[in-house]
């Protein structure tokens, strides 16, 4: 164990892996690891961002689901309330309806009857006329006893 | 196993492995390698330790490949789990400086990025079993290899000159000749009269000196003392377990004895070799392996096959410790060192 120039060959290649080091080594490492933790950093905000954003989204997606549950429901009730309004109005309708076809069916029925009564009435008429003059033996002339006969239908 | 021959001593075992292999004058005039430890000291000043300085060179380009693999490819997208790894050291490395130096440089942080990494790999090798790459080297023919850098004496005070002459750097730039000799001066006693500072100059300058000389003189000698140290641990464990002398190594040798014929380590490795294979593939729970392998450790080596590993391991361990731990303070004295050669006192 002697002290020899091995202290100063040591001491040169020290200063050499030194300035390696410090050329080609240190720079690019920390080059790379200081743009890692701002890559990471910014990832983290992004990520925090997003969930705020979603926060903000979800707030906005139940309002506009708040929205459009009260608008059908609004629908829902104005449906309903037509849905009663054509309901009461054919009901109306209906009931015009019945009532005007009861009324034409009643008069139908009155006229049918007039004119019935008035049919028989002639010829009731007409059988008094004949049933006179079979037992008249005699033409009875219509004409002439119009006066009698016409008597003779309204008594009818 | 160690020295070649079979029969060396325990004395000059631990001699050989701490011989560096040196490069240098003959006495003769001629240039080559020294063949013994008196050879190697005789060449005096101007001689290099091969060693030390290959395995340094290996392992501080062994650094910059590593982090250049990863430099280059670096981009701020998702880190493979080698960037992330890479991108760690760096990391603390870095959080070291901004702690302890106040100031900006560029500078600073790849001086301690590279002394951290470049000093815990050749801190590292203590970690090889001191037997091997020696051994390698034999058969290559070369006679010493030393693989540790920093049981070197000359490598780490070589190290910590750099640093020295850092601050010395630093100190002038920020502060001046004239800052930086009044700083050598004017304290630790301080006084406003004329007077007062003729008569403290010496003293201070005395006292500050040394203060000054005892940060690359204590930055290189911890390194050393602490890595000679241990390596020195692992020879002696080695010794024990190899030298097939003492108490605990009496078990193999009283079945085999001399020399334990191959075999029995081609069977036995087999046999861990097959117990381990057979517990990742399902055969064997963990605690069945565990027992299994603990009968064939004692039926393989006895007592001091199991001894030597066991220590070996423990020491190992523990030395992991260090050899993190050294890196780590070799660093943060250099930064605290620069940082004061930066401020203003």
């Amino acid at each position: 164990m002697n002290i020899n120039a091995t202290l100063i060959l040591q001491s040169i290649a020290m200063m050499i892996f030194v300035w390696f080091c410090m050329k080609f080594l240190w720079p690019p490492l920390l080059k790379a690891m200081d743009e890692r933790r701002e890559r990471i950093a910014e990832g983290l905000a992004a990520s925090d961002r997003a969930e705020k954003e979603l926060e903000k989204a979800k707030v906005e997606v139940d309002a506009q689901i708040r929205e459009a549950r009260d608008k059908a429901g609004e629908i829902v009730d104005q449906a309903n309330q037509r849905h009663s309004q054509i309901l009461d109005q054919a009901k109306d309708d209906a009931s015009a309806e019945r009532s005007r076809q009861v009324t034409a069916a009643e008069a139908d029925i009155v006229q049918a009857s007039n004119q019935a009564r008035e049919e028989l009435r002639k010829s009731v008429a007409s059988l008094a006329v004949l049933g006179a003059s079979q037992i008249l033996e005699k033409e009875v002339d219509a004409n002439t006893h119009r006066e009698l006969l016409d008597k003779l239908i309204t008594e009818i | 196993m160690a020295g070649g021959s079979e029969n060396i001593t325990t004395g000059e075992y631990i001699r050989h492995h701490l011989q560096n292999l040196t490069f240098g004058q003959h006495a003769d005039g001629s240039w080559g390698l020294a063949h013994s430890a008196e050879e190697a000291t005789a060449m005096g000043f101007w001689a290099f330790n091969v060693d030390t300085l290959f395995w340094a060179i290996v392992l501080g380009v062994a650094f910059f490949m590593l982090f250049r693999n990863v430099a280059r490819k670096a981009n701020s997208g998702v880190p493979t789990r080698f960037q992330s790894a890479i991108e760690m050291i760096v990391e603390f490395v870095d959080t070291s400086v901004r702690e302890s130096f106040h100031g900006t440089s560029k500078f600073i942080a790849p001086l301690a990025l590279t002394l951290f990494v470049w000093v815990f790999f050749m801190n590292f090798m203590d970690l090889i079993p001191v037997d091997w790459l020696p051994w390698v080297a034999q058969q290559a023919g070369i006679h010493y290899q030393k693989v540790v850098p920093t049981t070197d004496v000359n490598a780490t005070m070589g190290m910590a000159i750099t640093v020295f002459i850092l601050i010395l750097y630093f100190s002038i730039k920020i502060k001046g000749v004239g800052g930086f000799i009044g700083e050598l001066t004017g304290q630790p006693f301080a006084s406003n009269s004329m007077a007062g500072k003729i008569a403290f100059f010496l003293p201070n300058l005395l006292l500050e000196t040394i203060a000054l000389l005892a940060k690359p003189v204590s930055l290189g000698l911890r390194l050393f003392g602490n890595l000679y140290a241990g390596e020195l641990i692992f020879i002696l464990i080695a010794l024990i377990f190899t030298a097939g002398s003492g108490l605990i190594a009496a078990g193999l040798s009283s079945i085999f004895g001399e020399h334990i014929p191959a075999w029995f380590w081609v069977l036995a490795t087999a046999s861990v070799f097959a117990t381990l294979w057979l517990n990742l593939k399902g055969v064997l729970d963990n605690k069945k392996t565990l027992w299994l392998l603990l009968v064939e450790m004692l039926l393989i080596g006895g007592l001091a096959f199991l001894g030597g590993q066991l220590m070996h391991f423990a020491w190992a361990a523990f030395h992991l410790i260090i050899v993190t731990l050294q890196a780590f303070i070799f660093m943060m004295l250099t930064i605290v060192y620069l940082s004061m050669a930066h401020e203003h006192h």
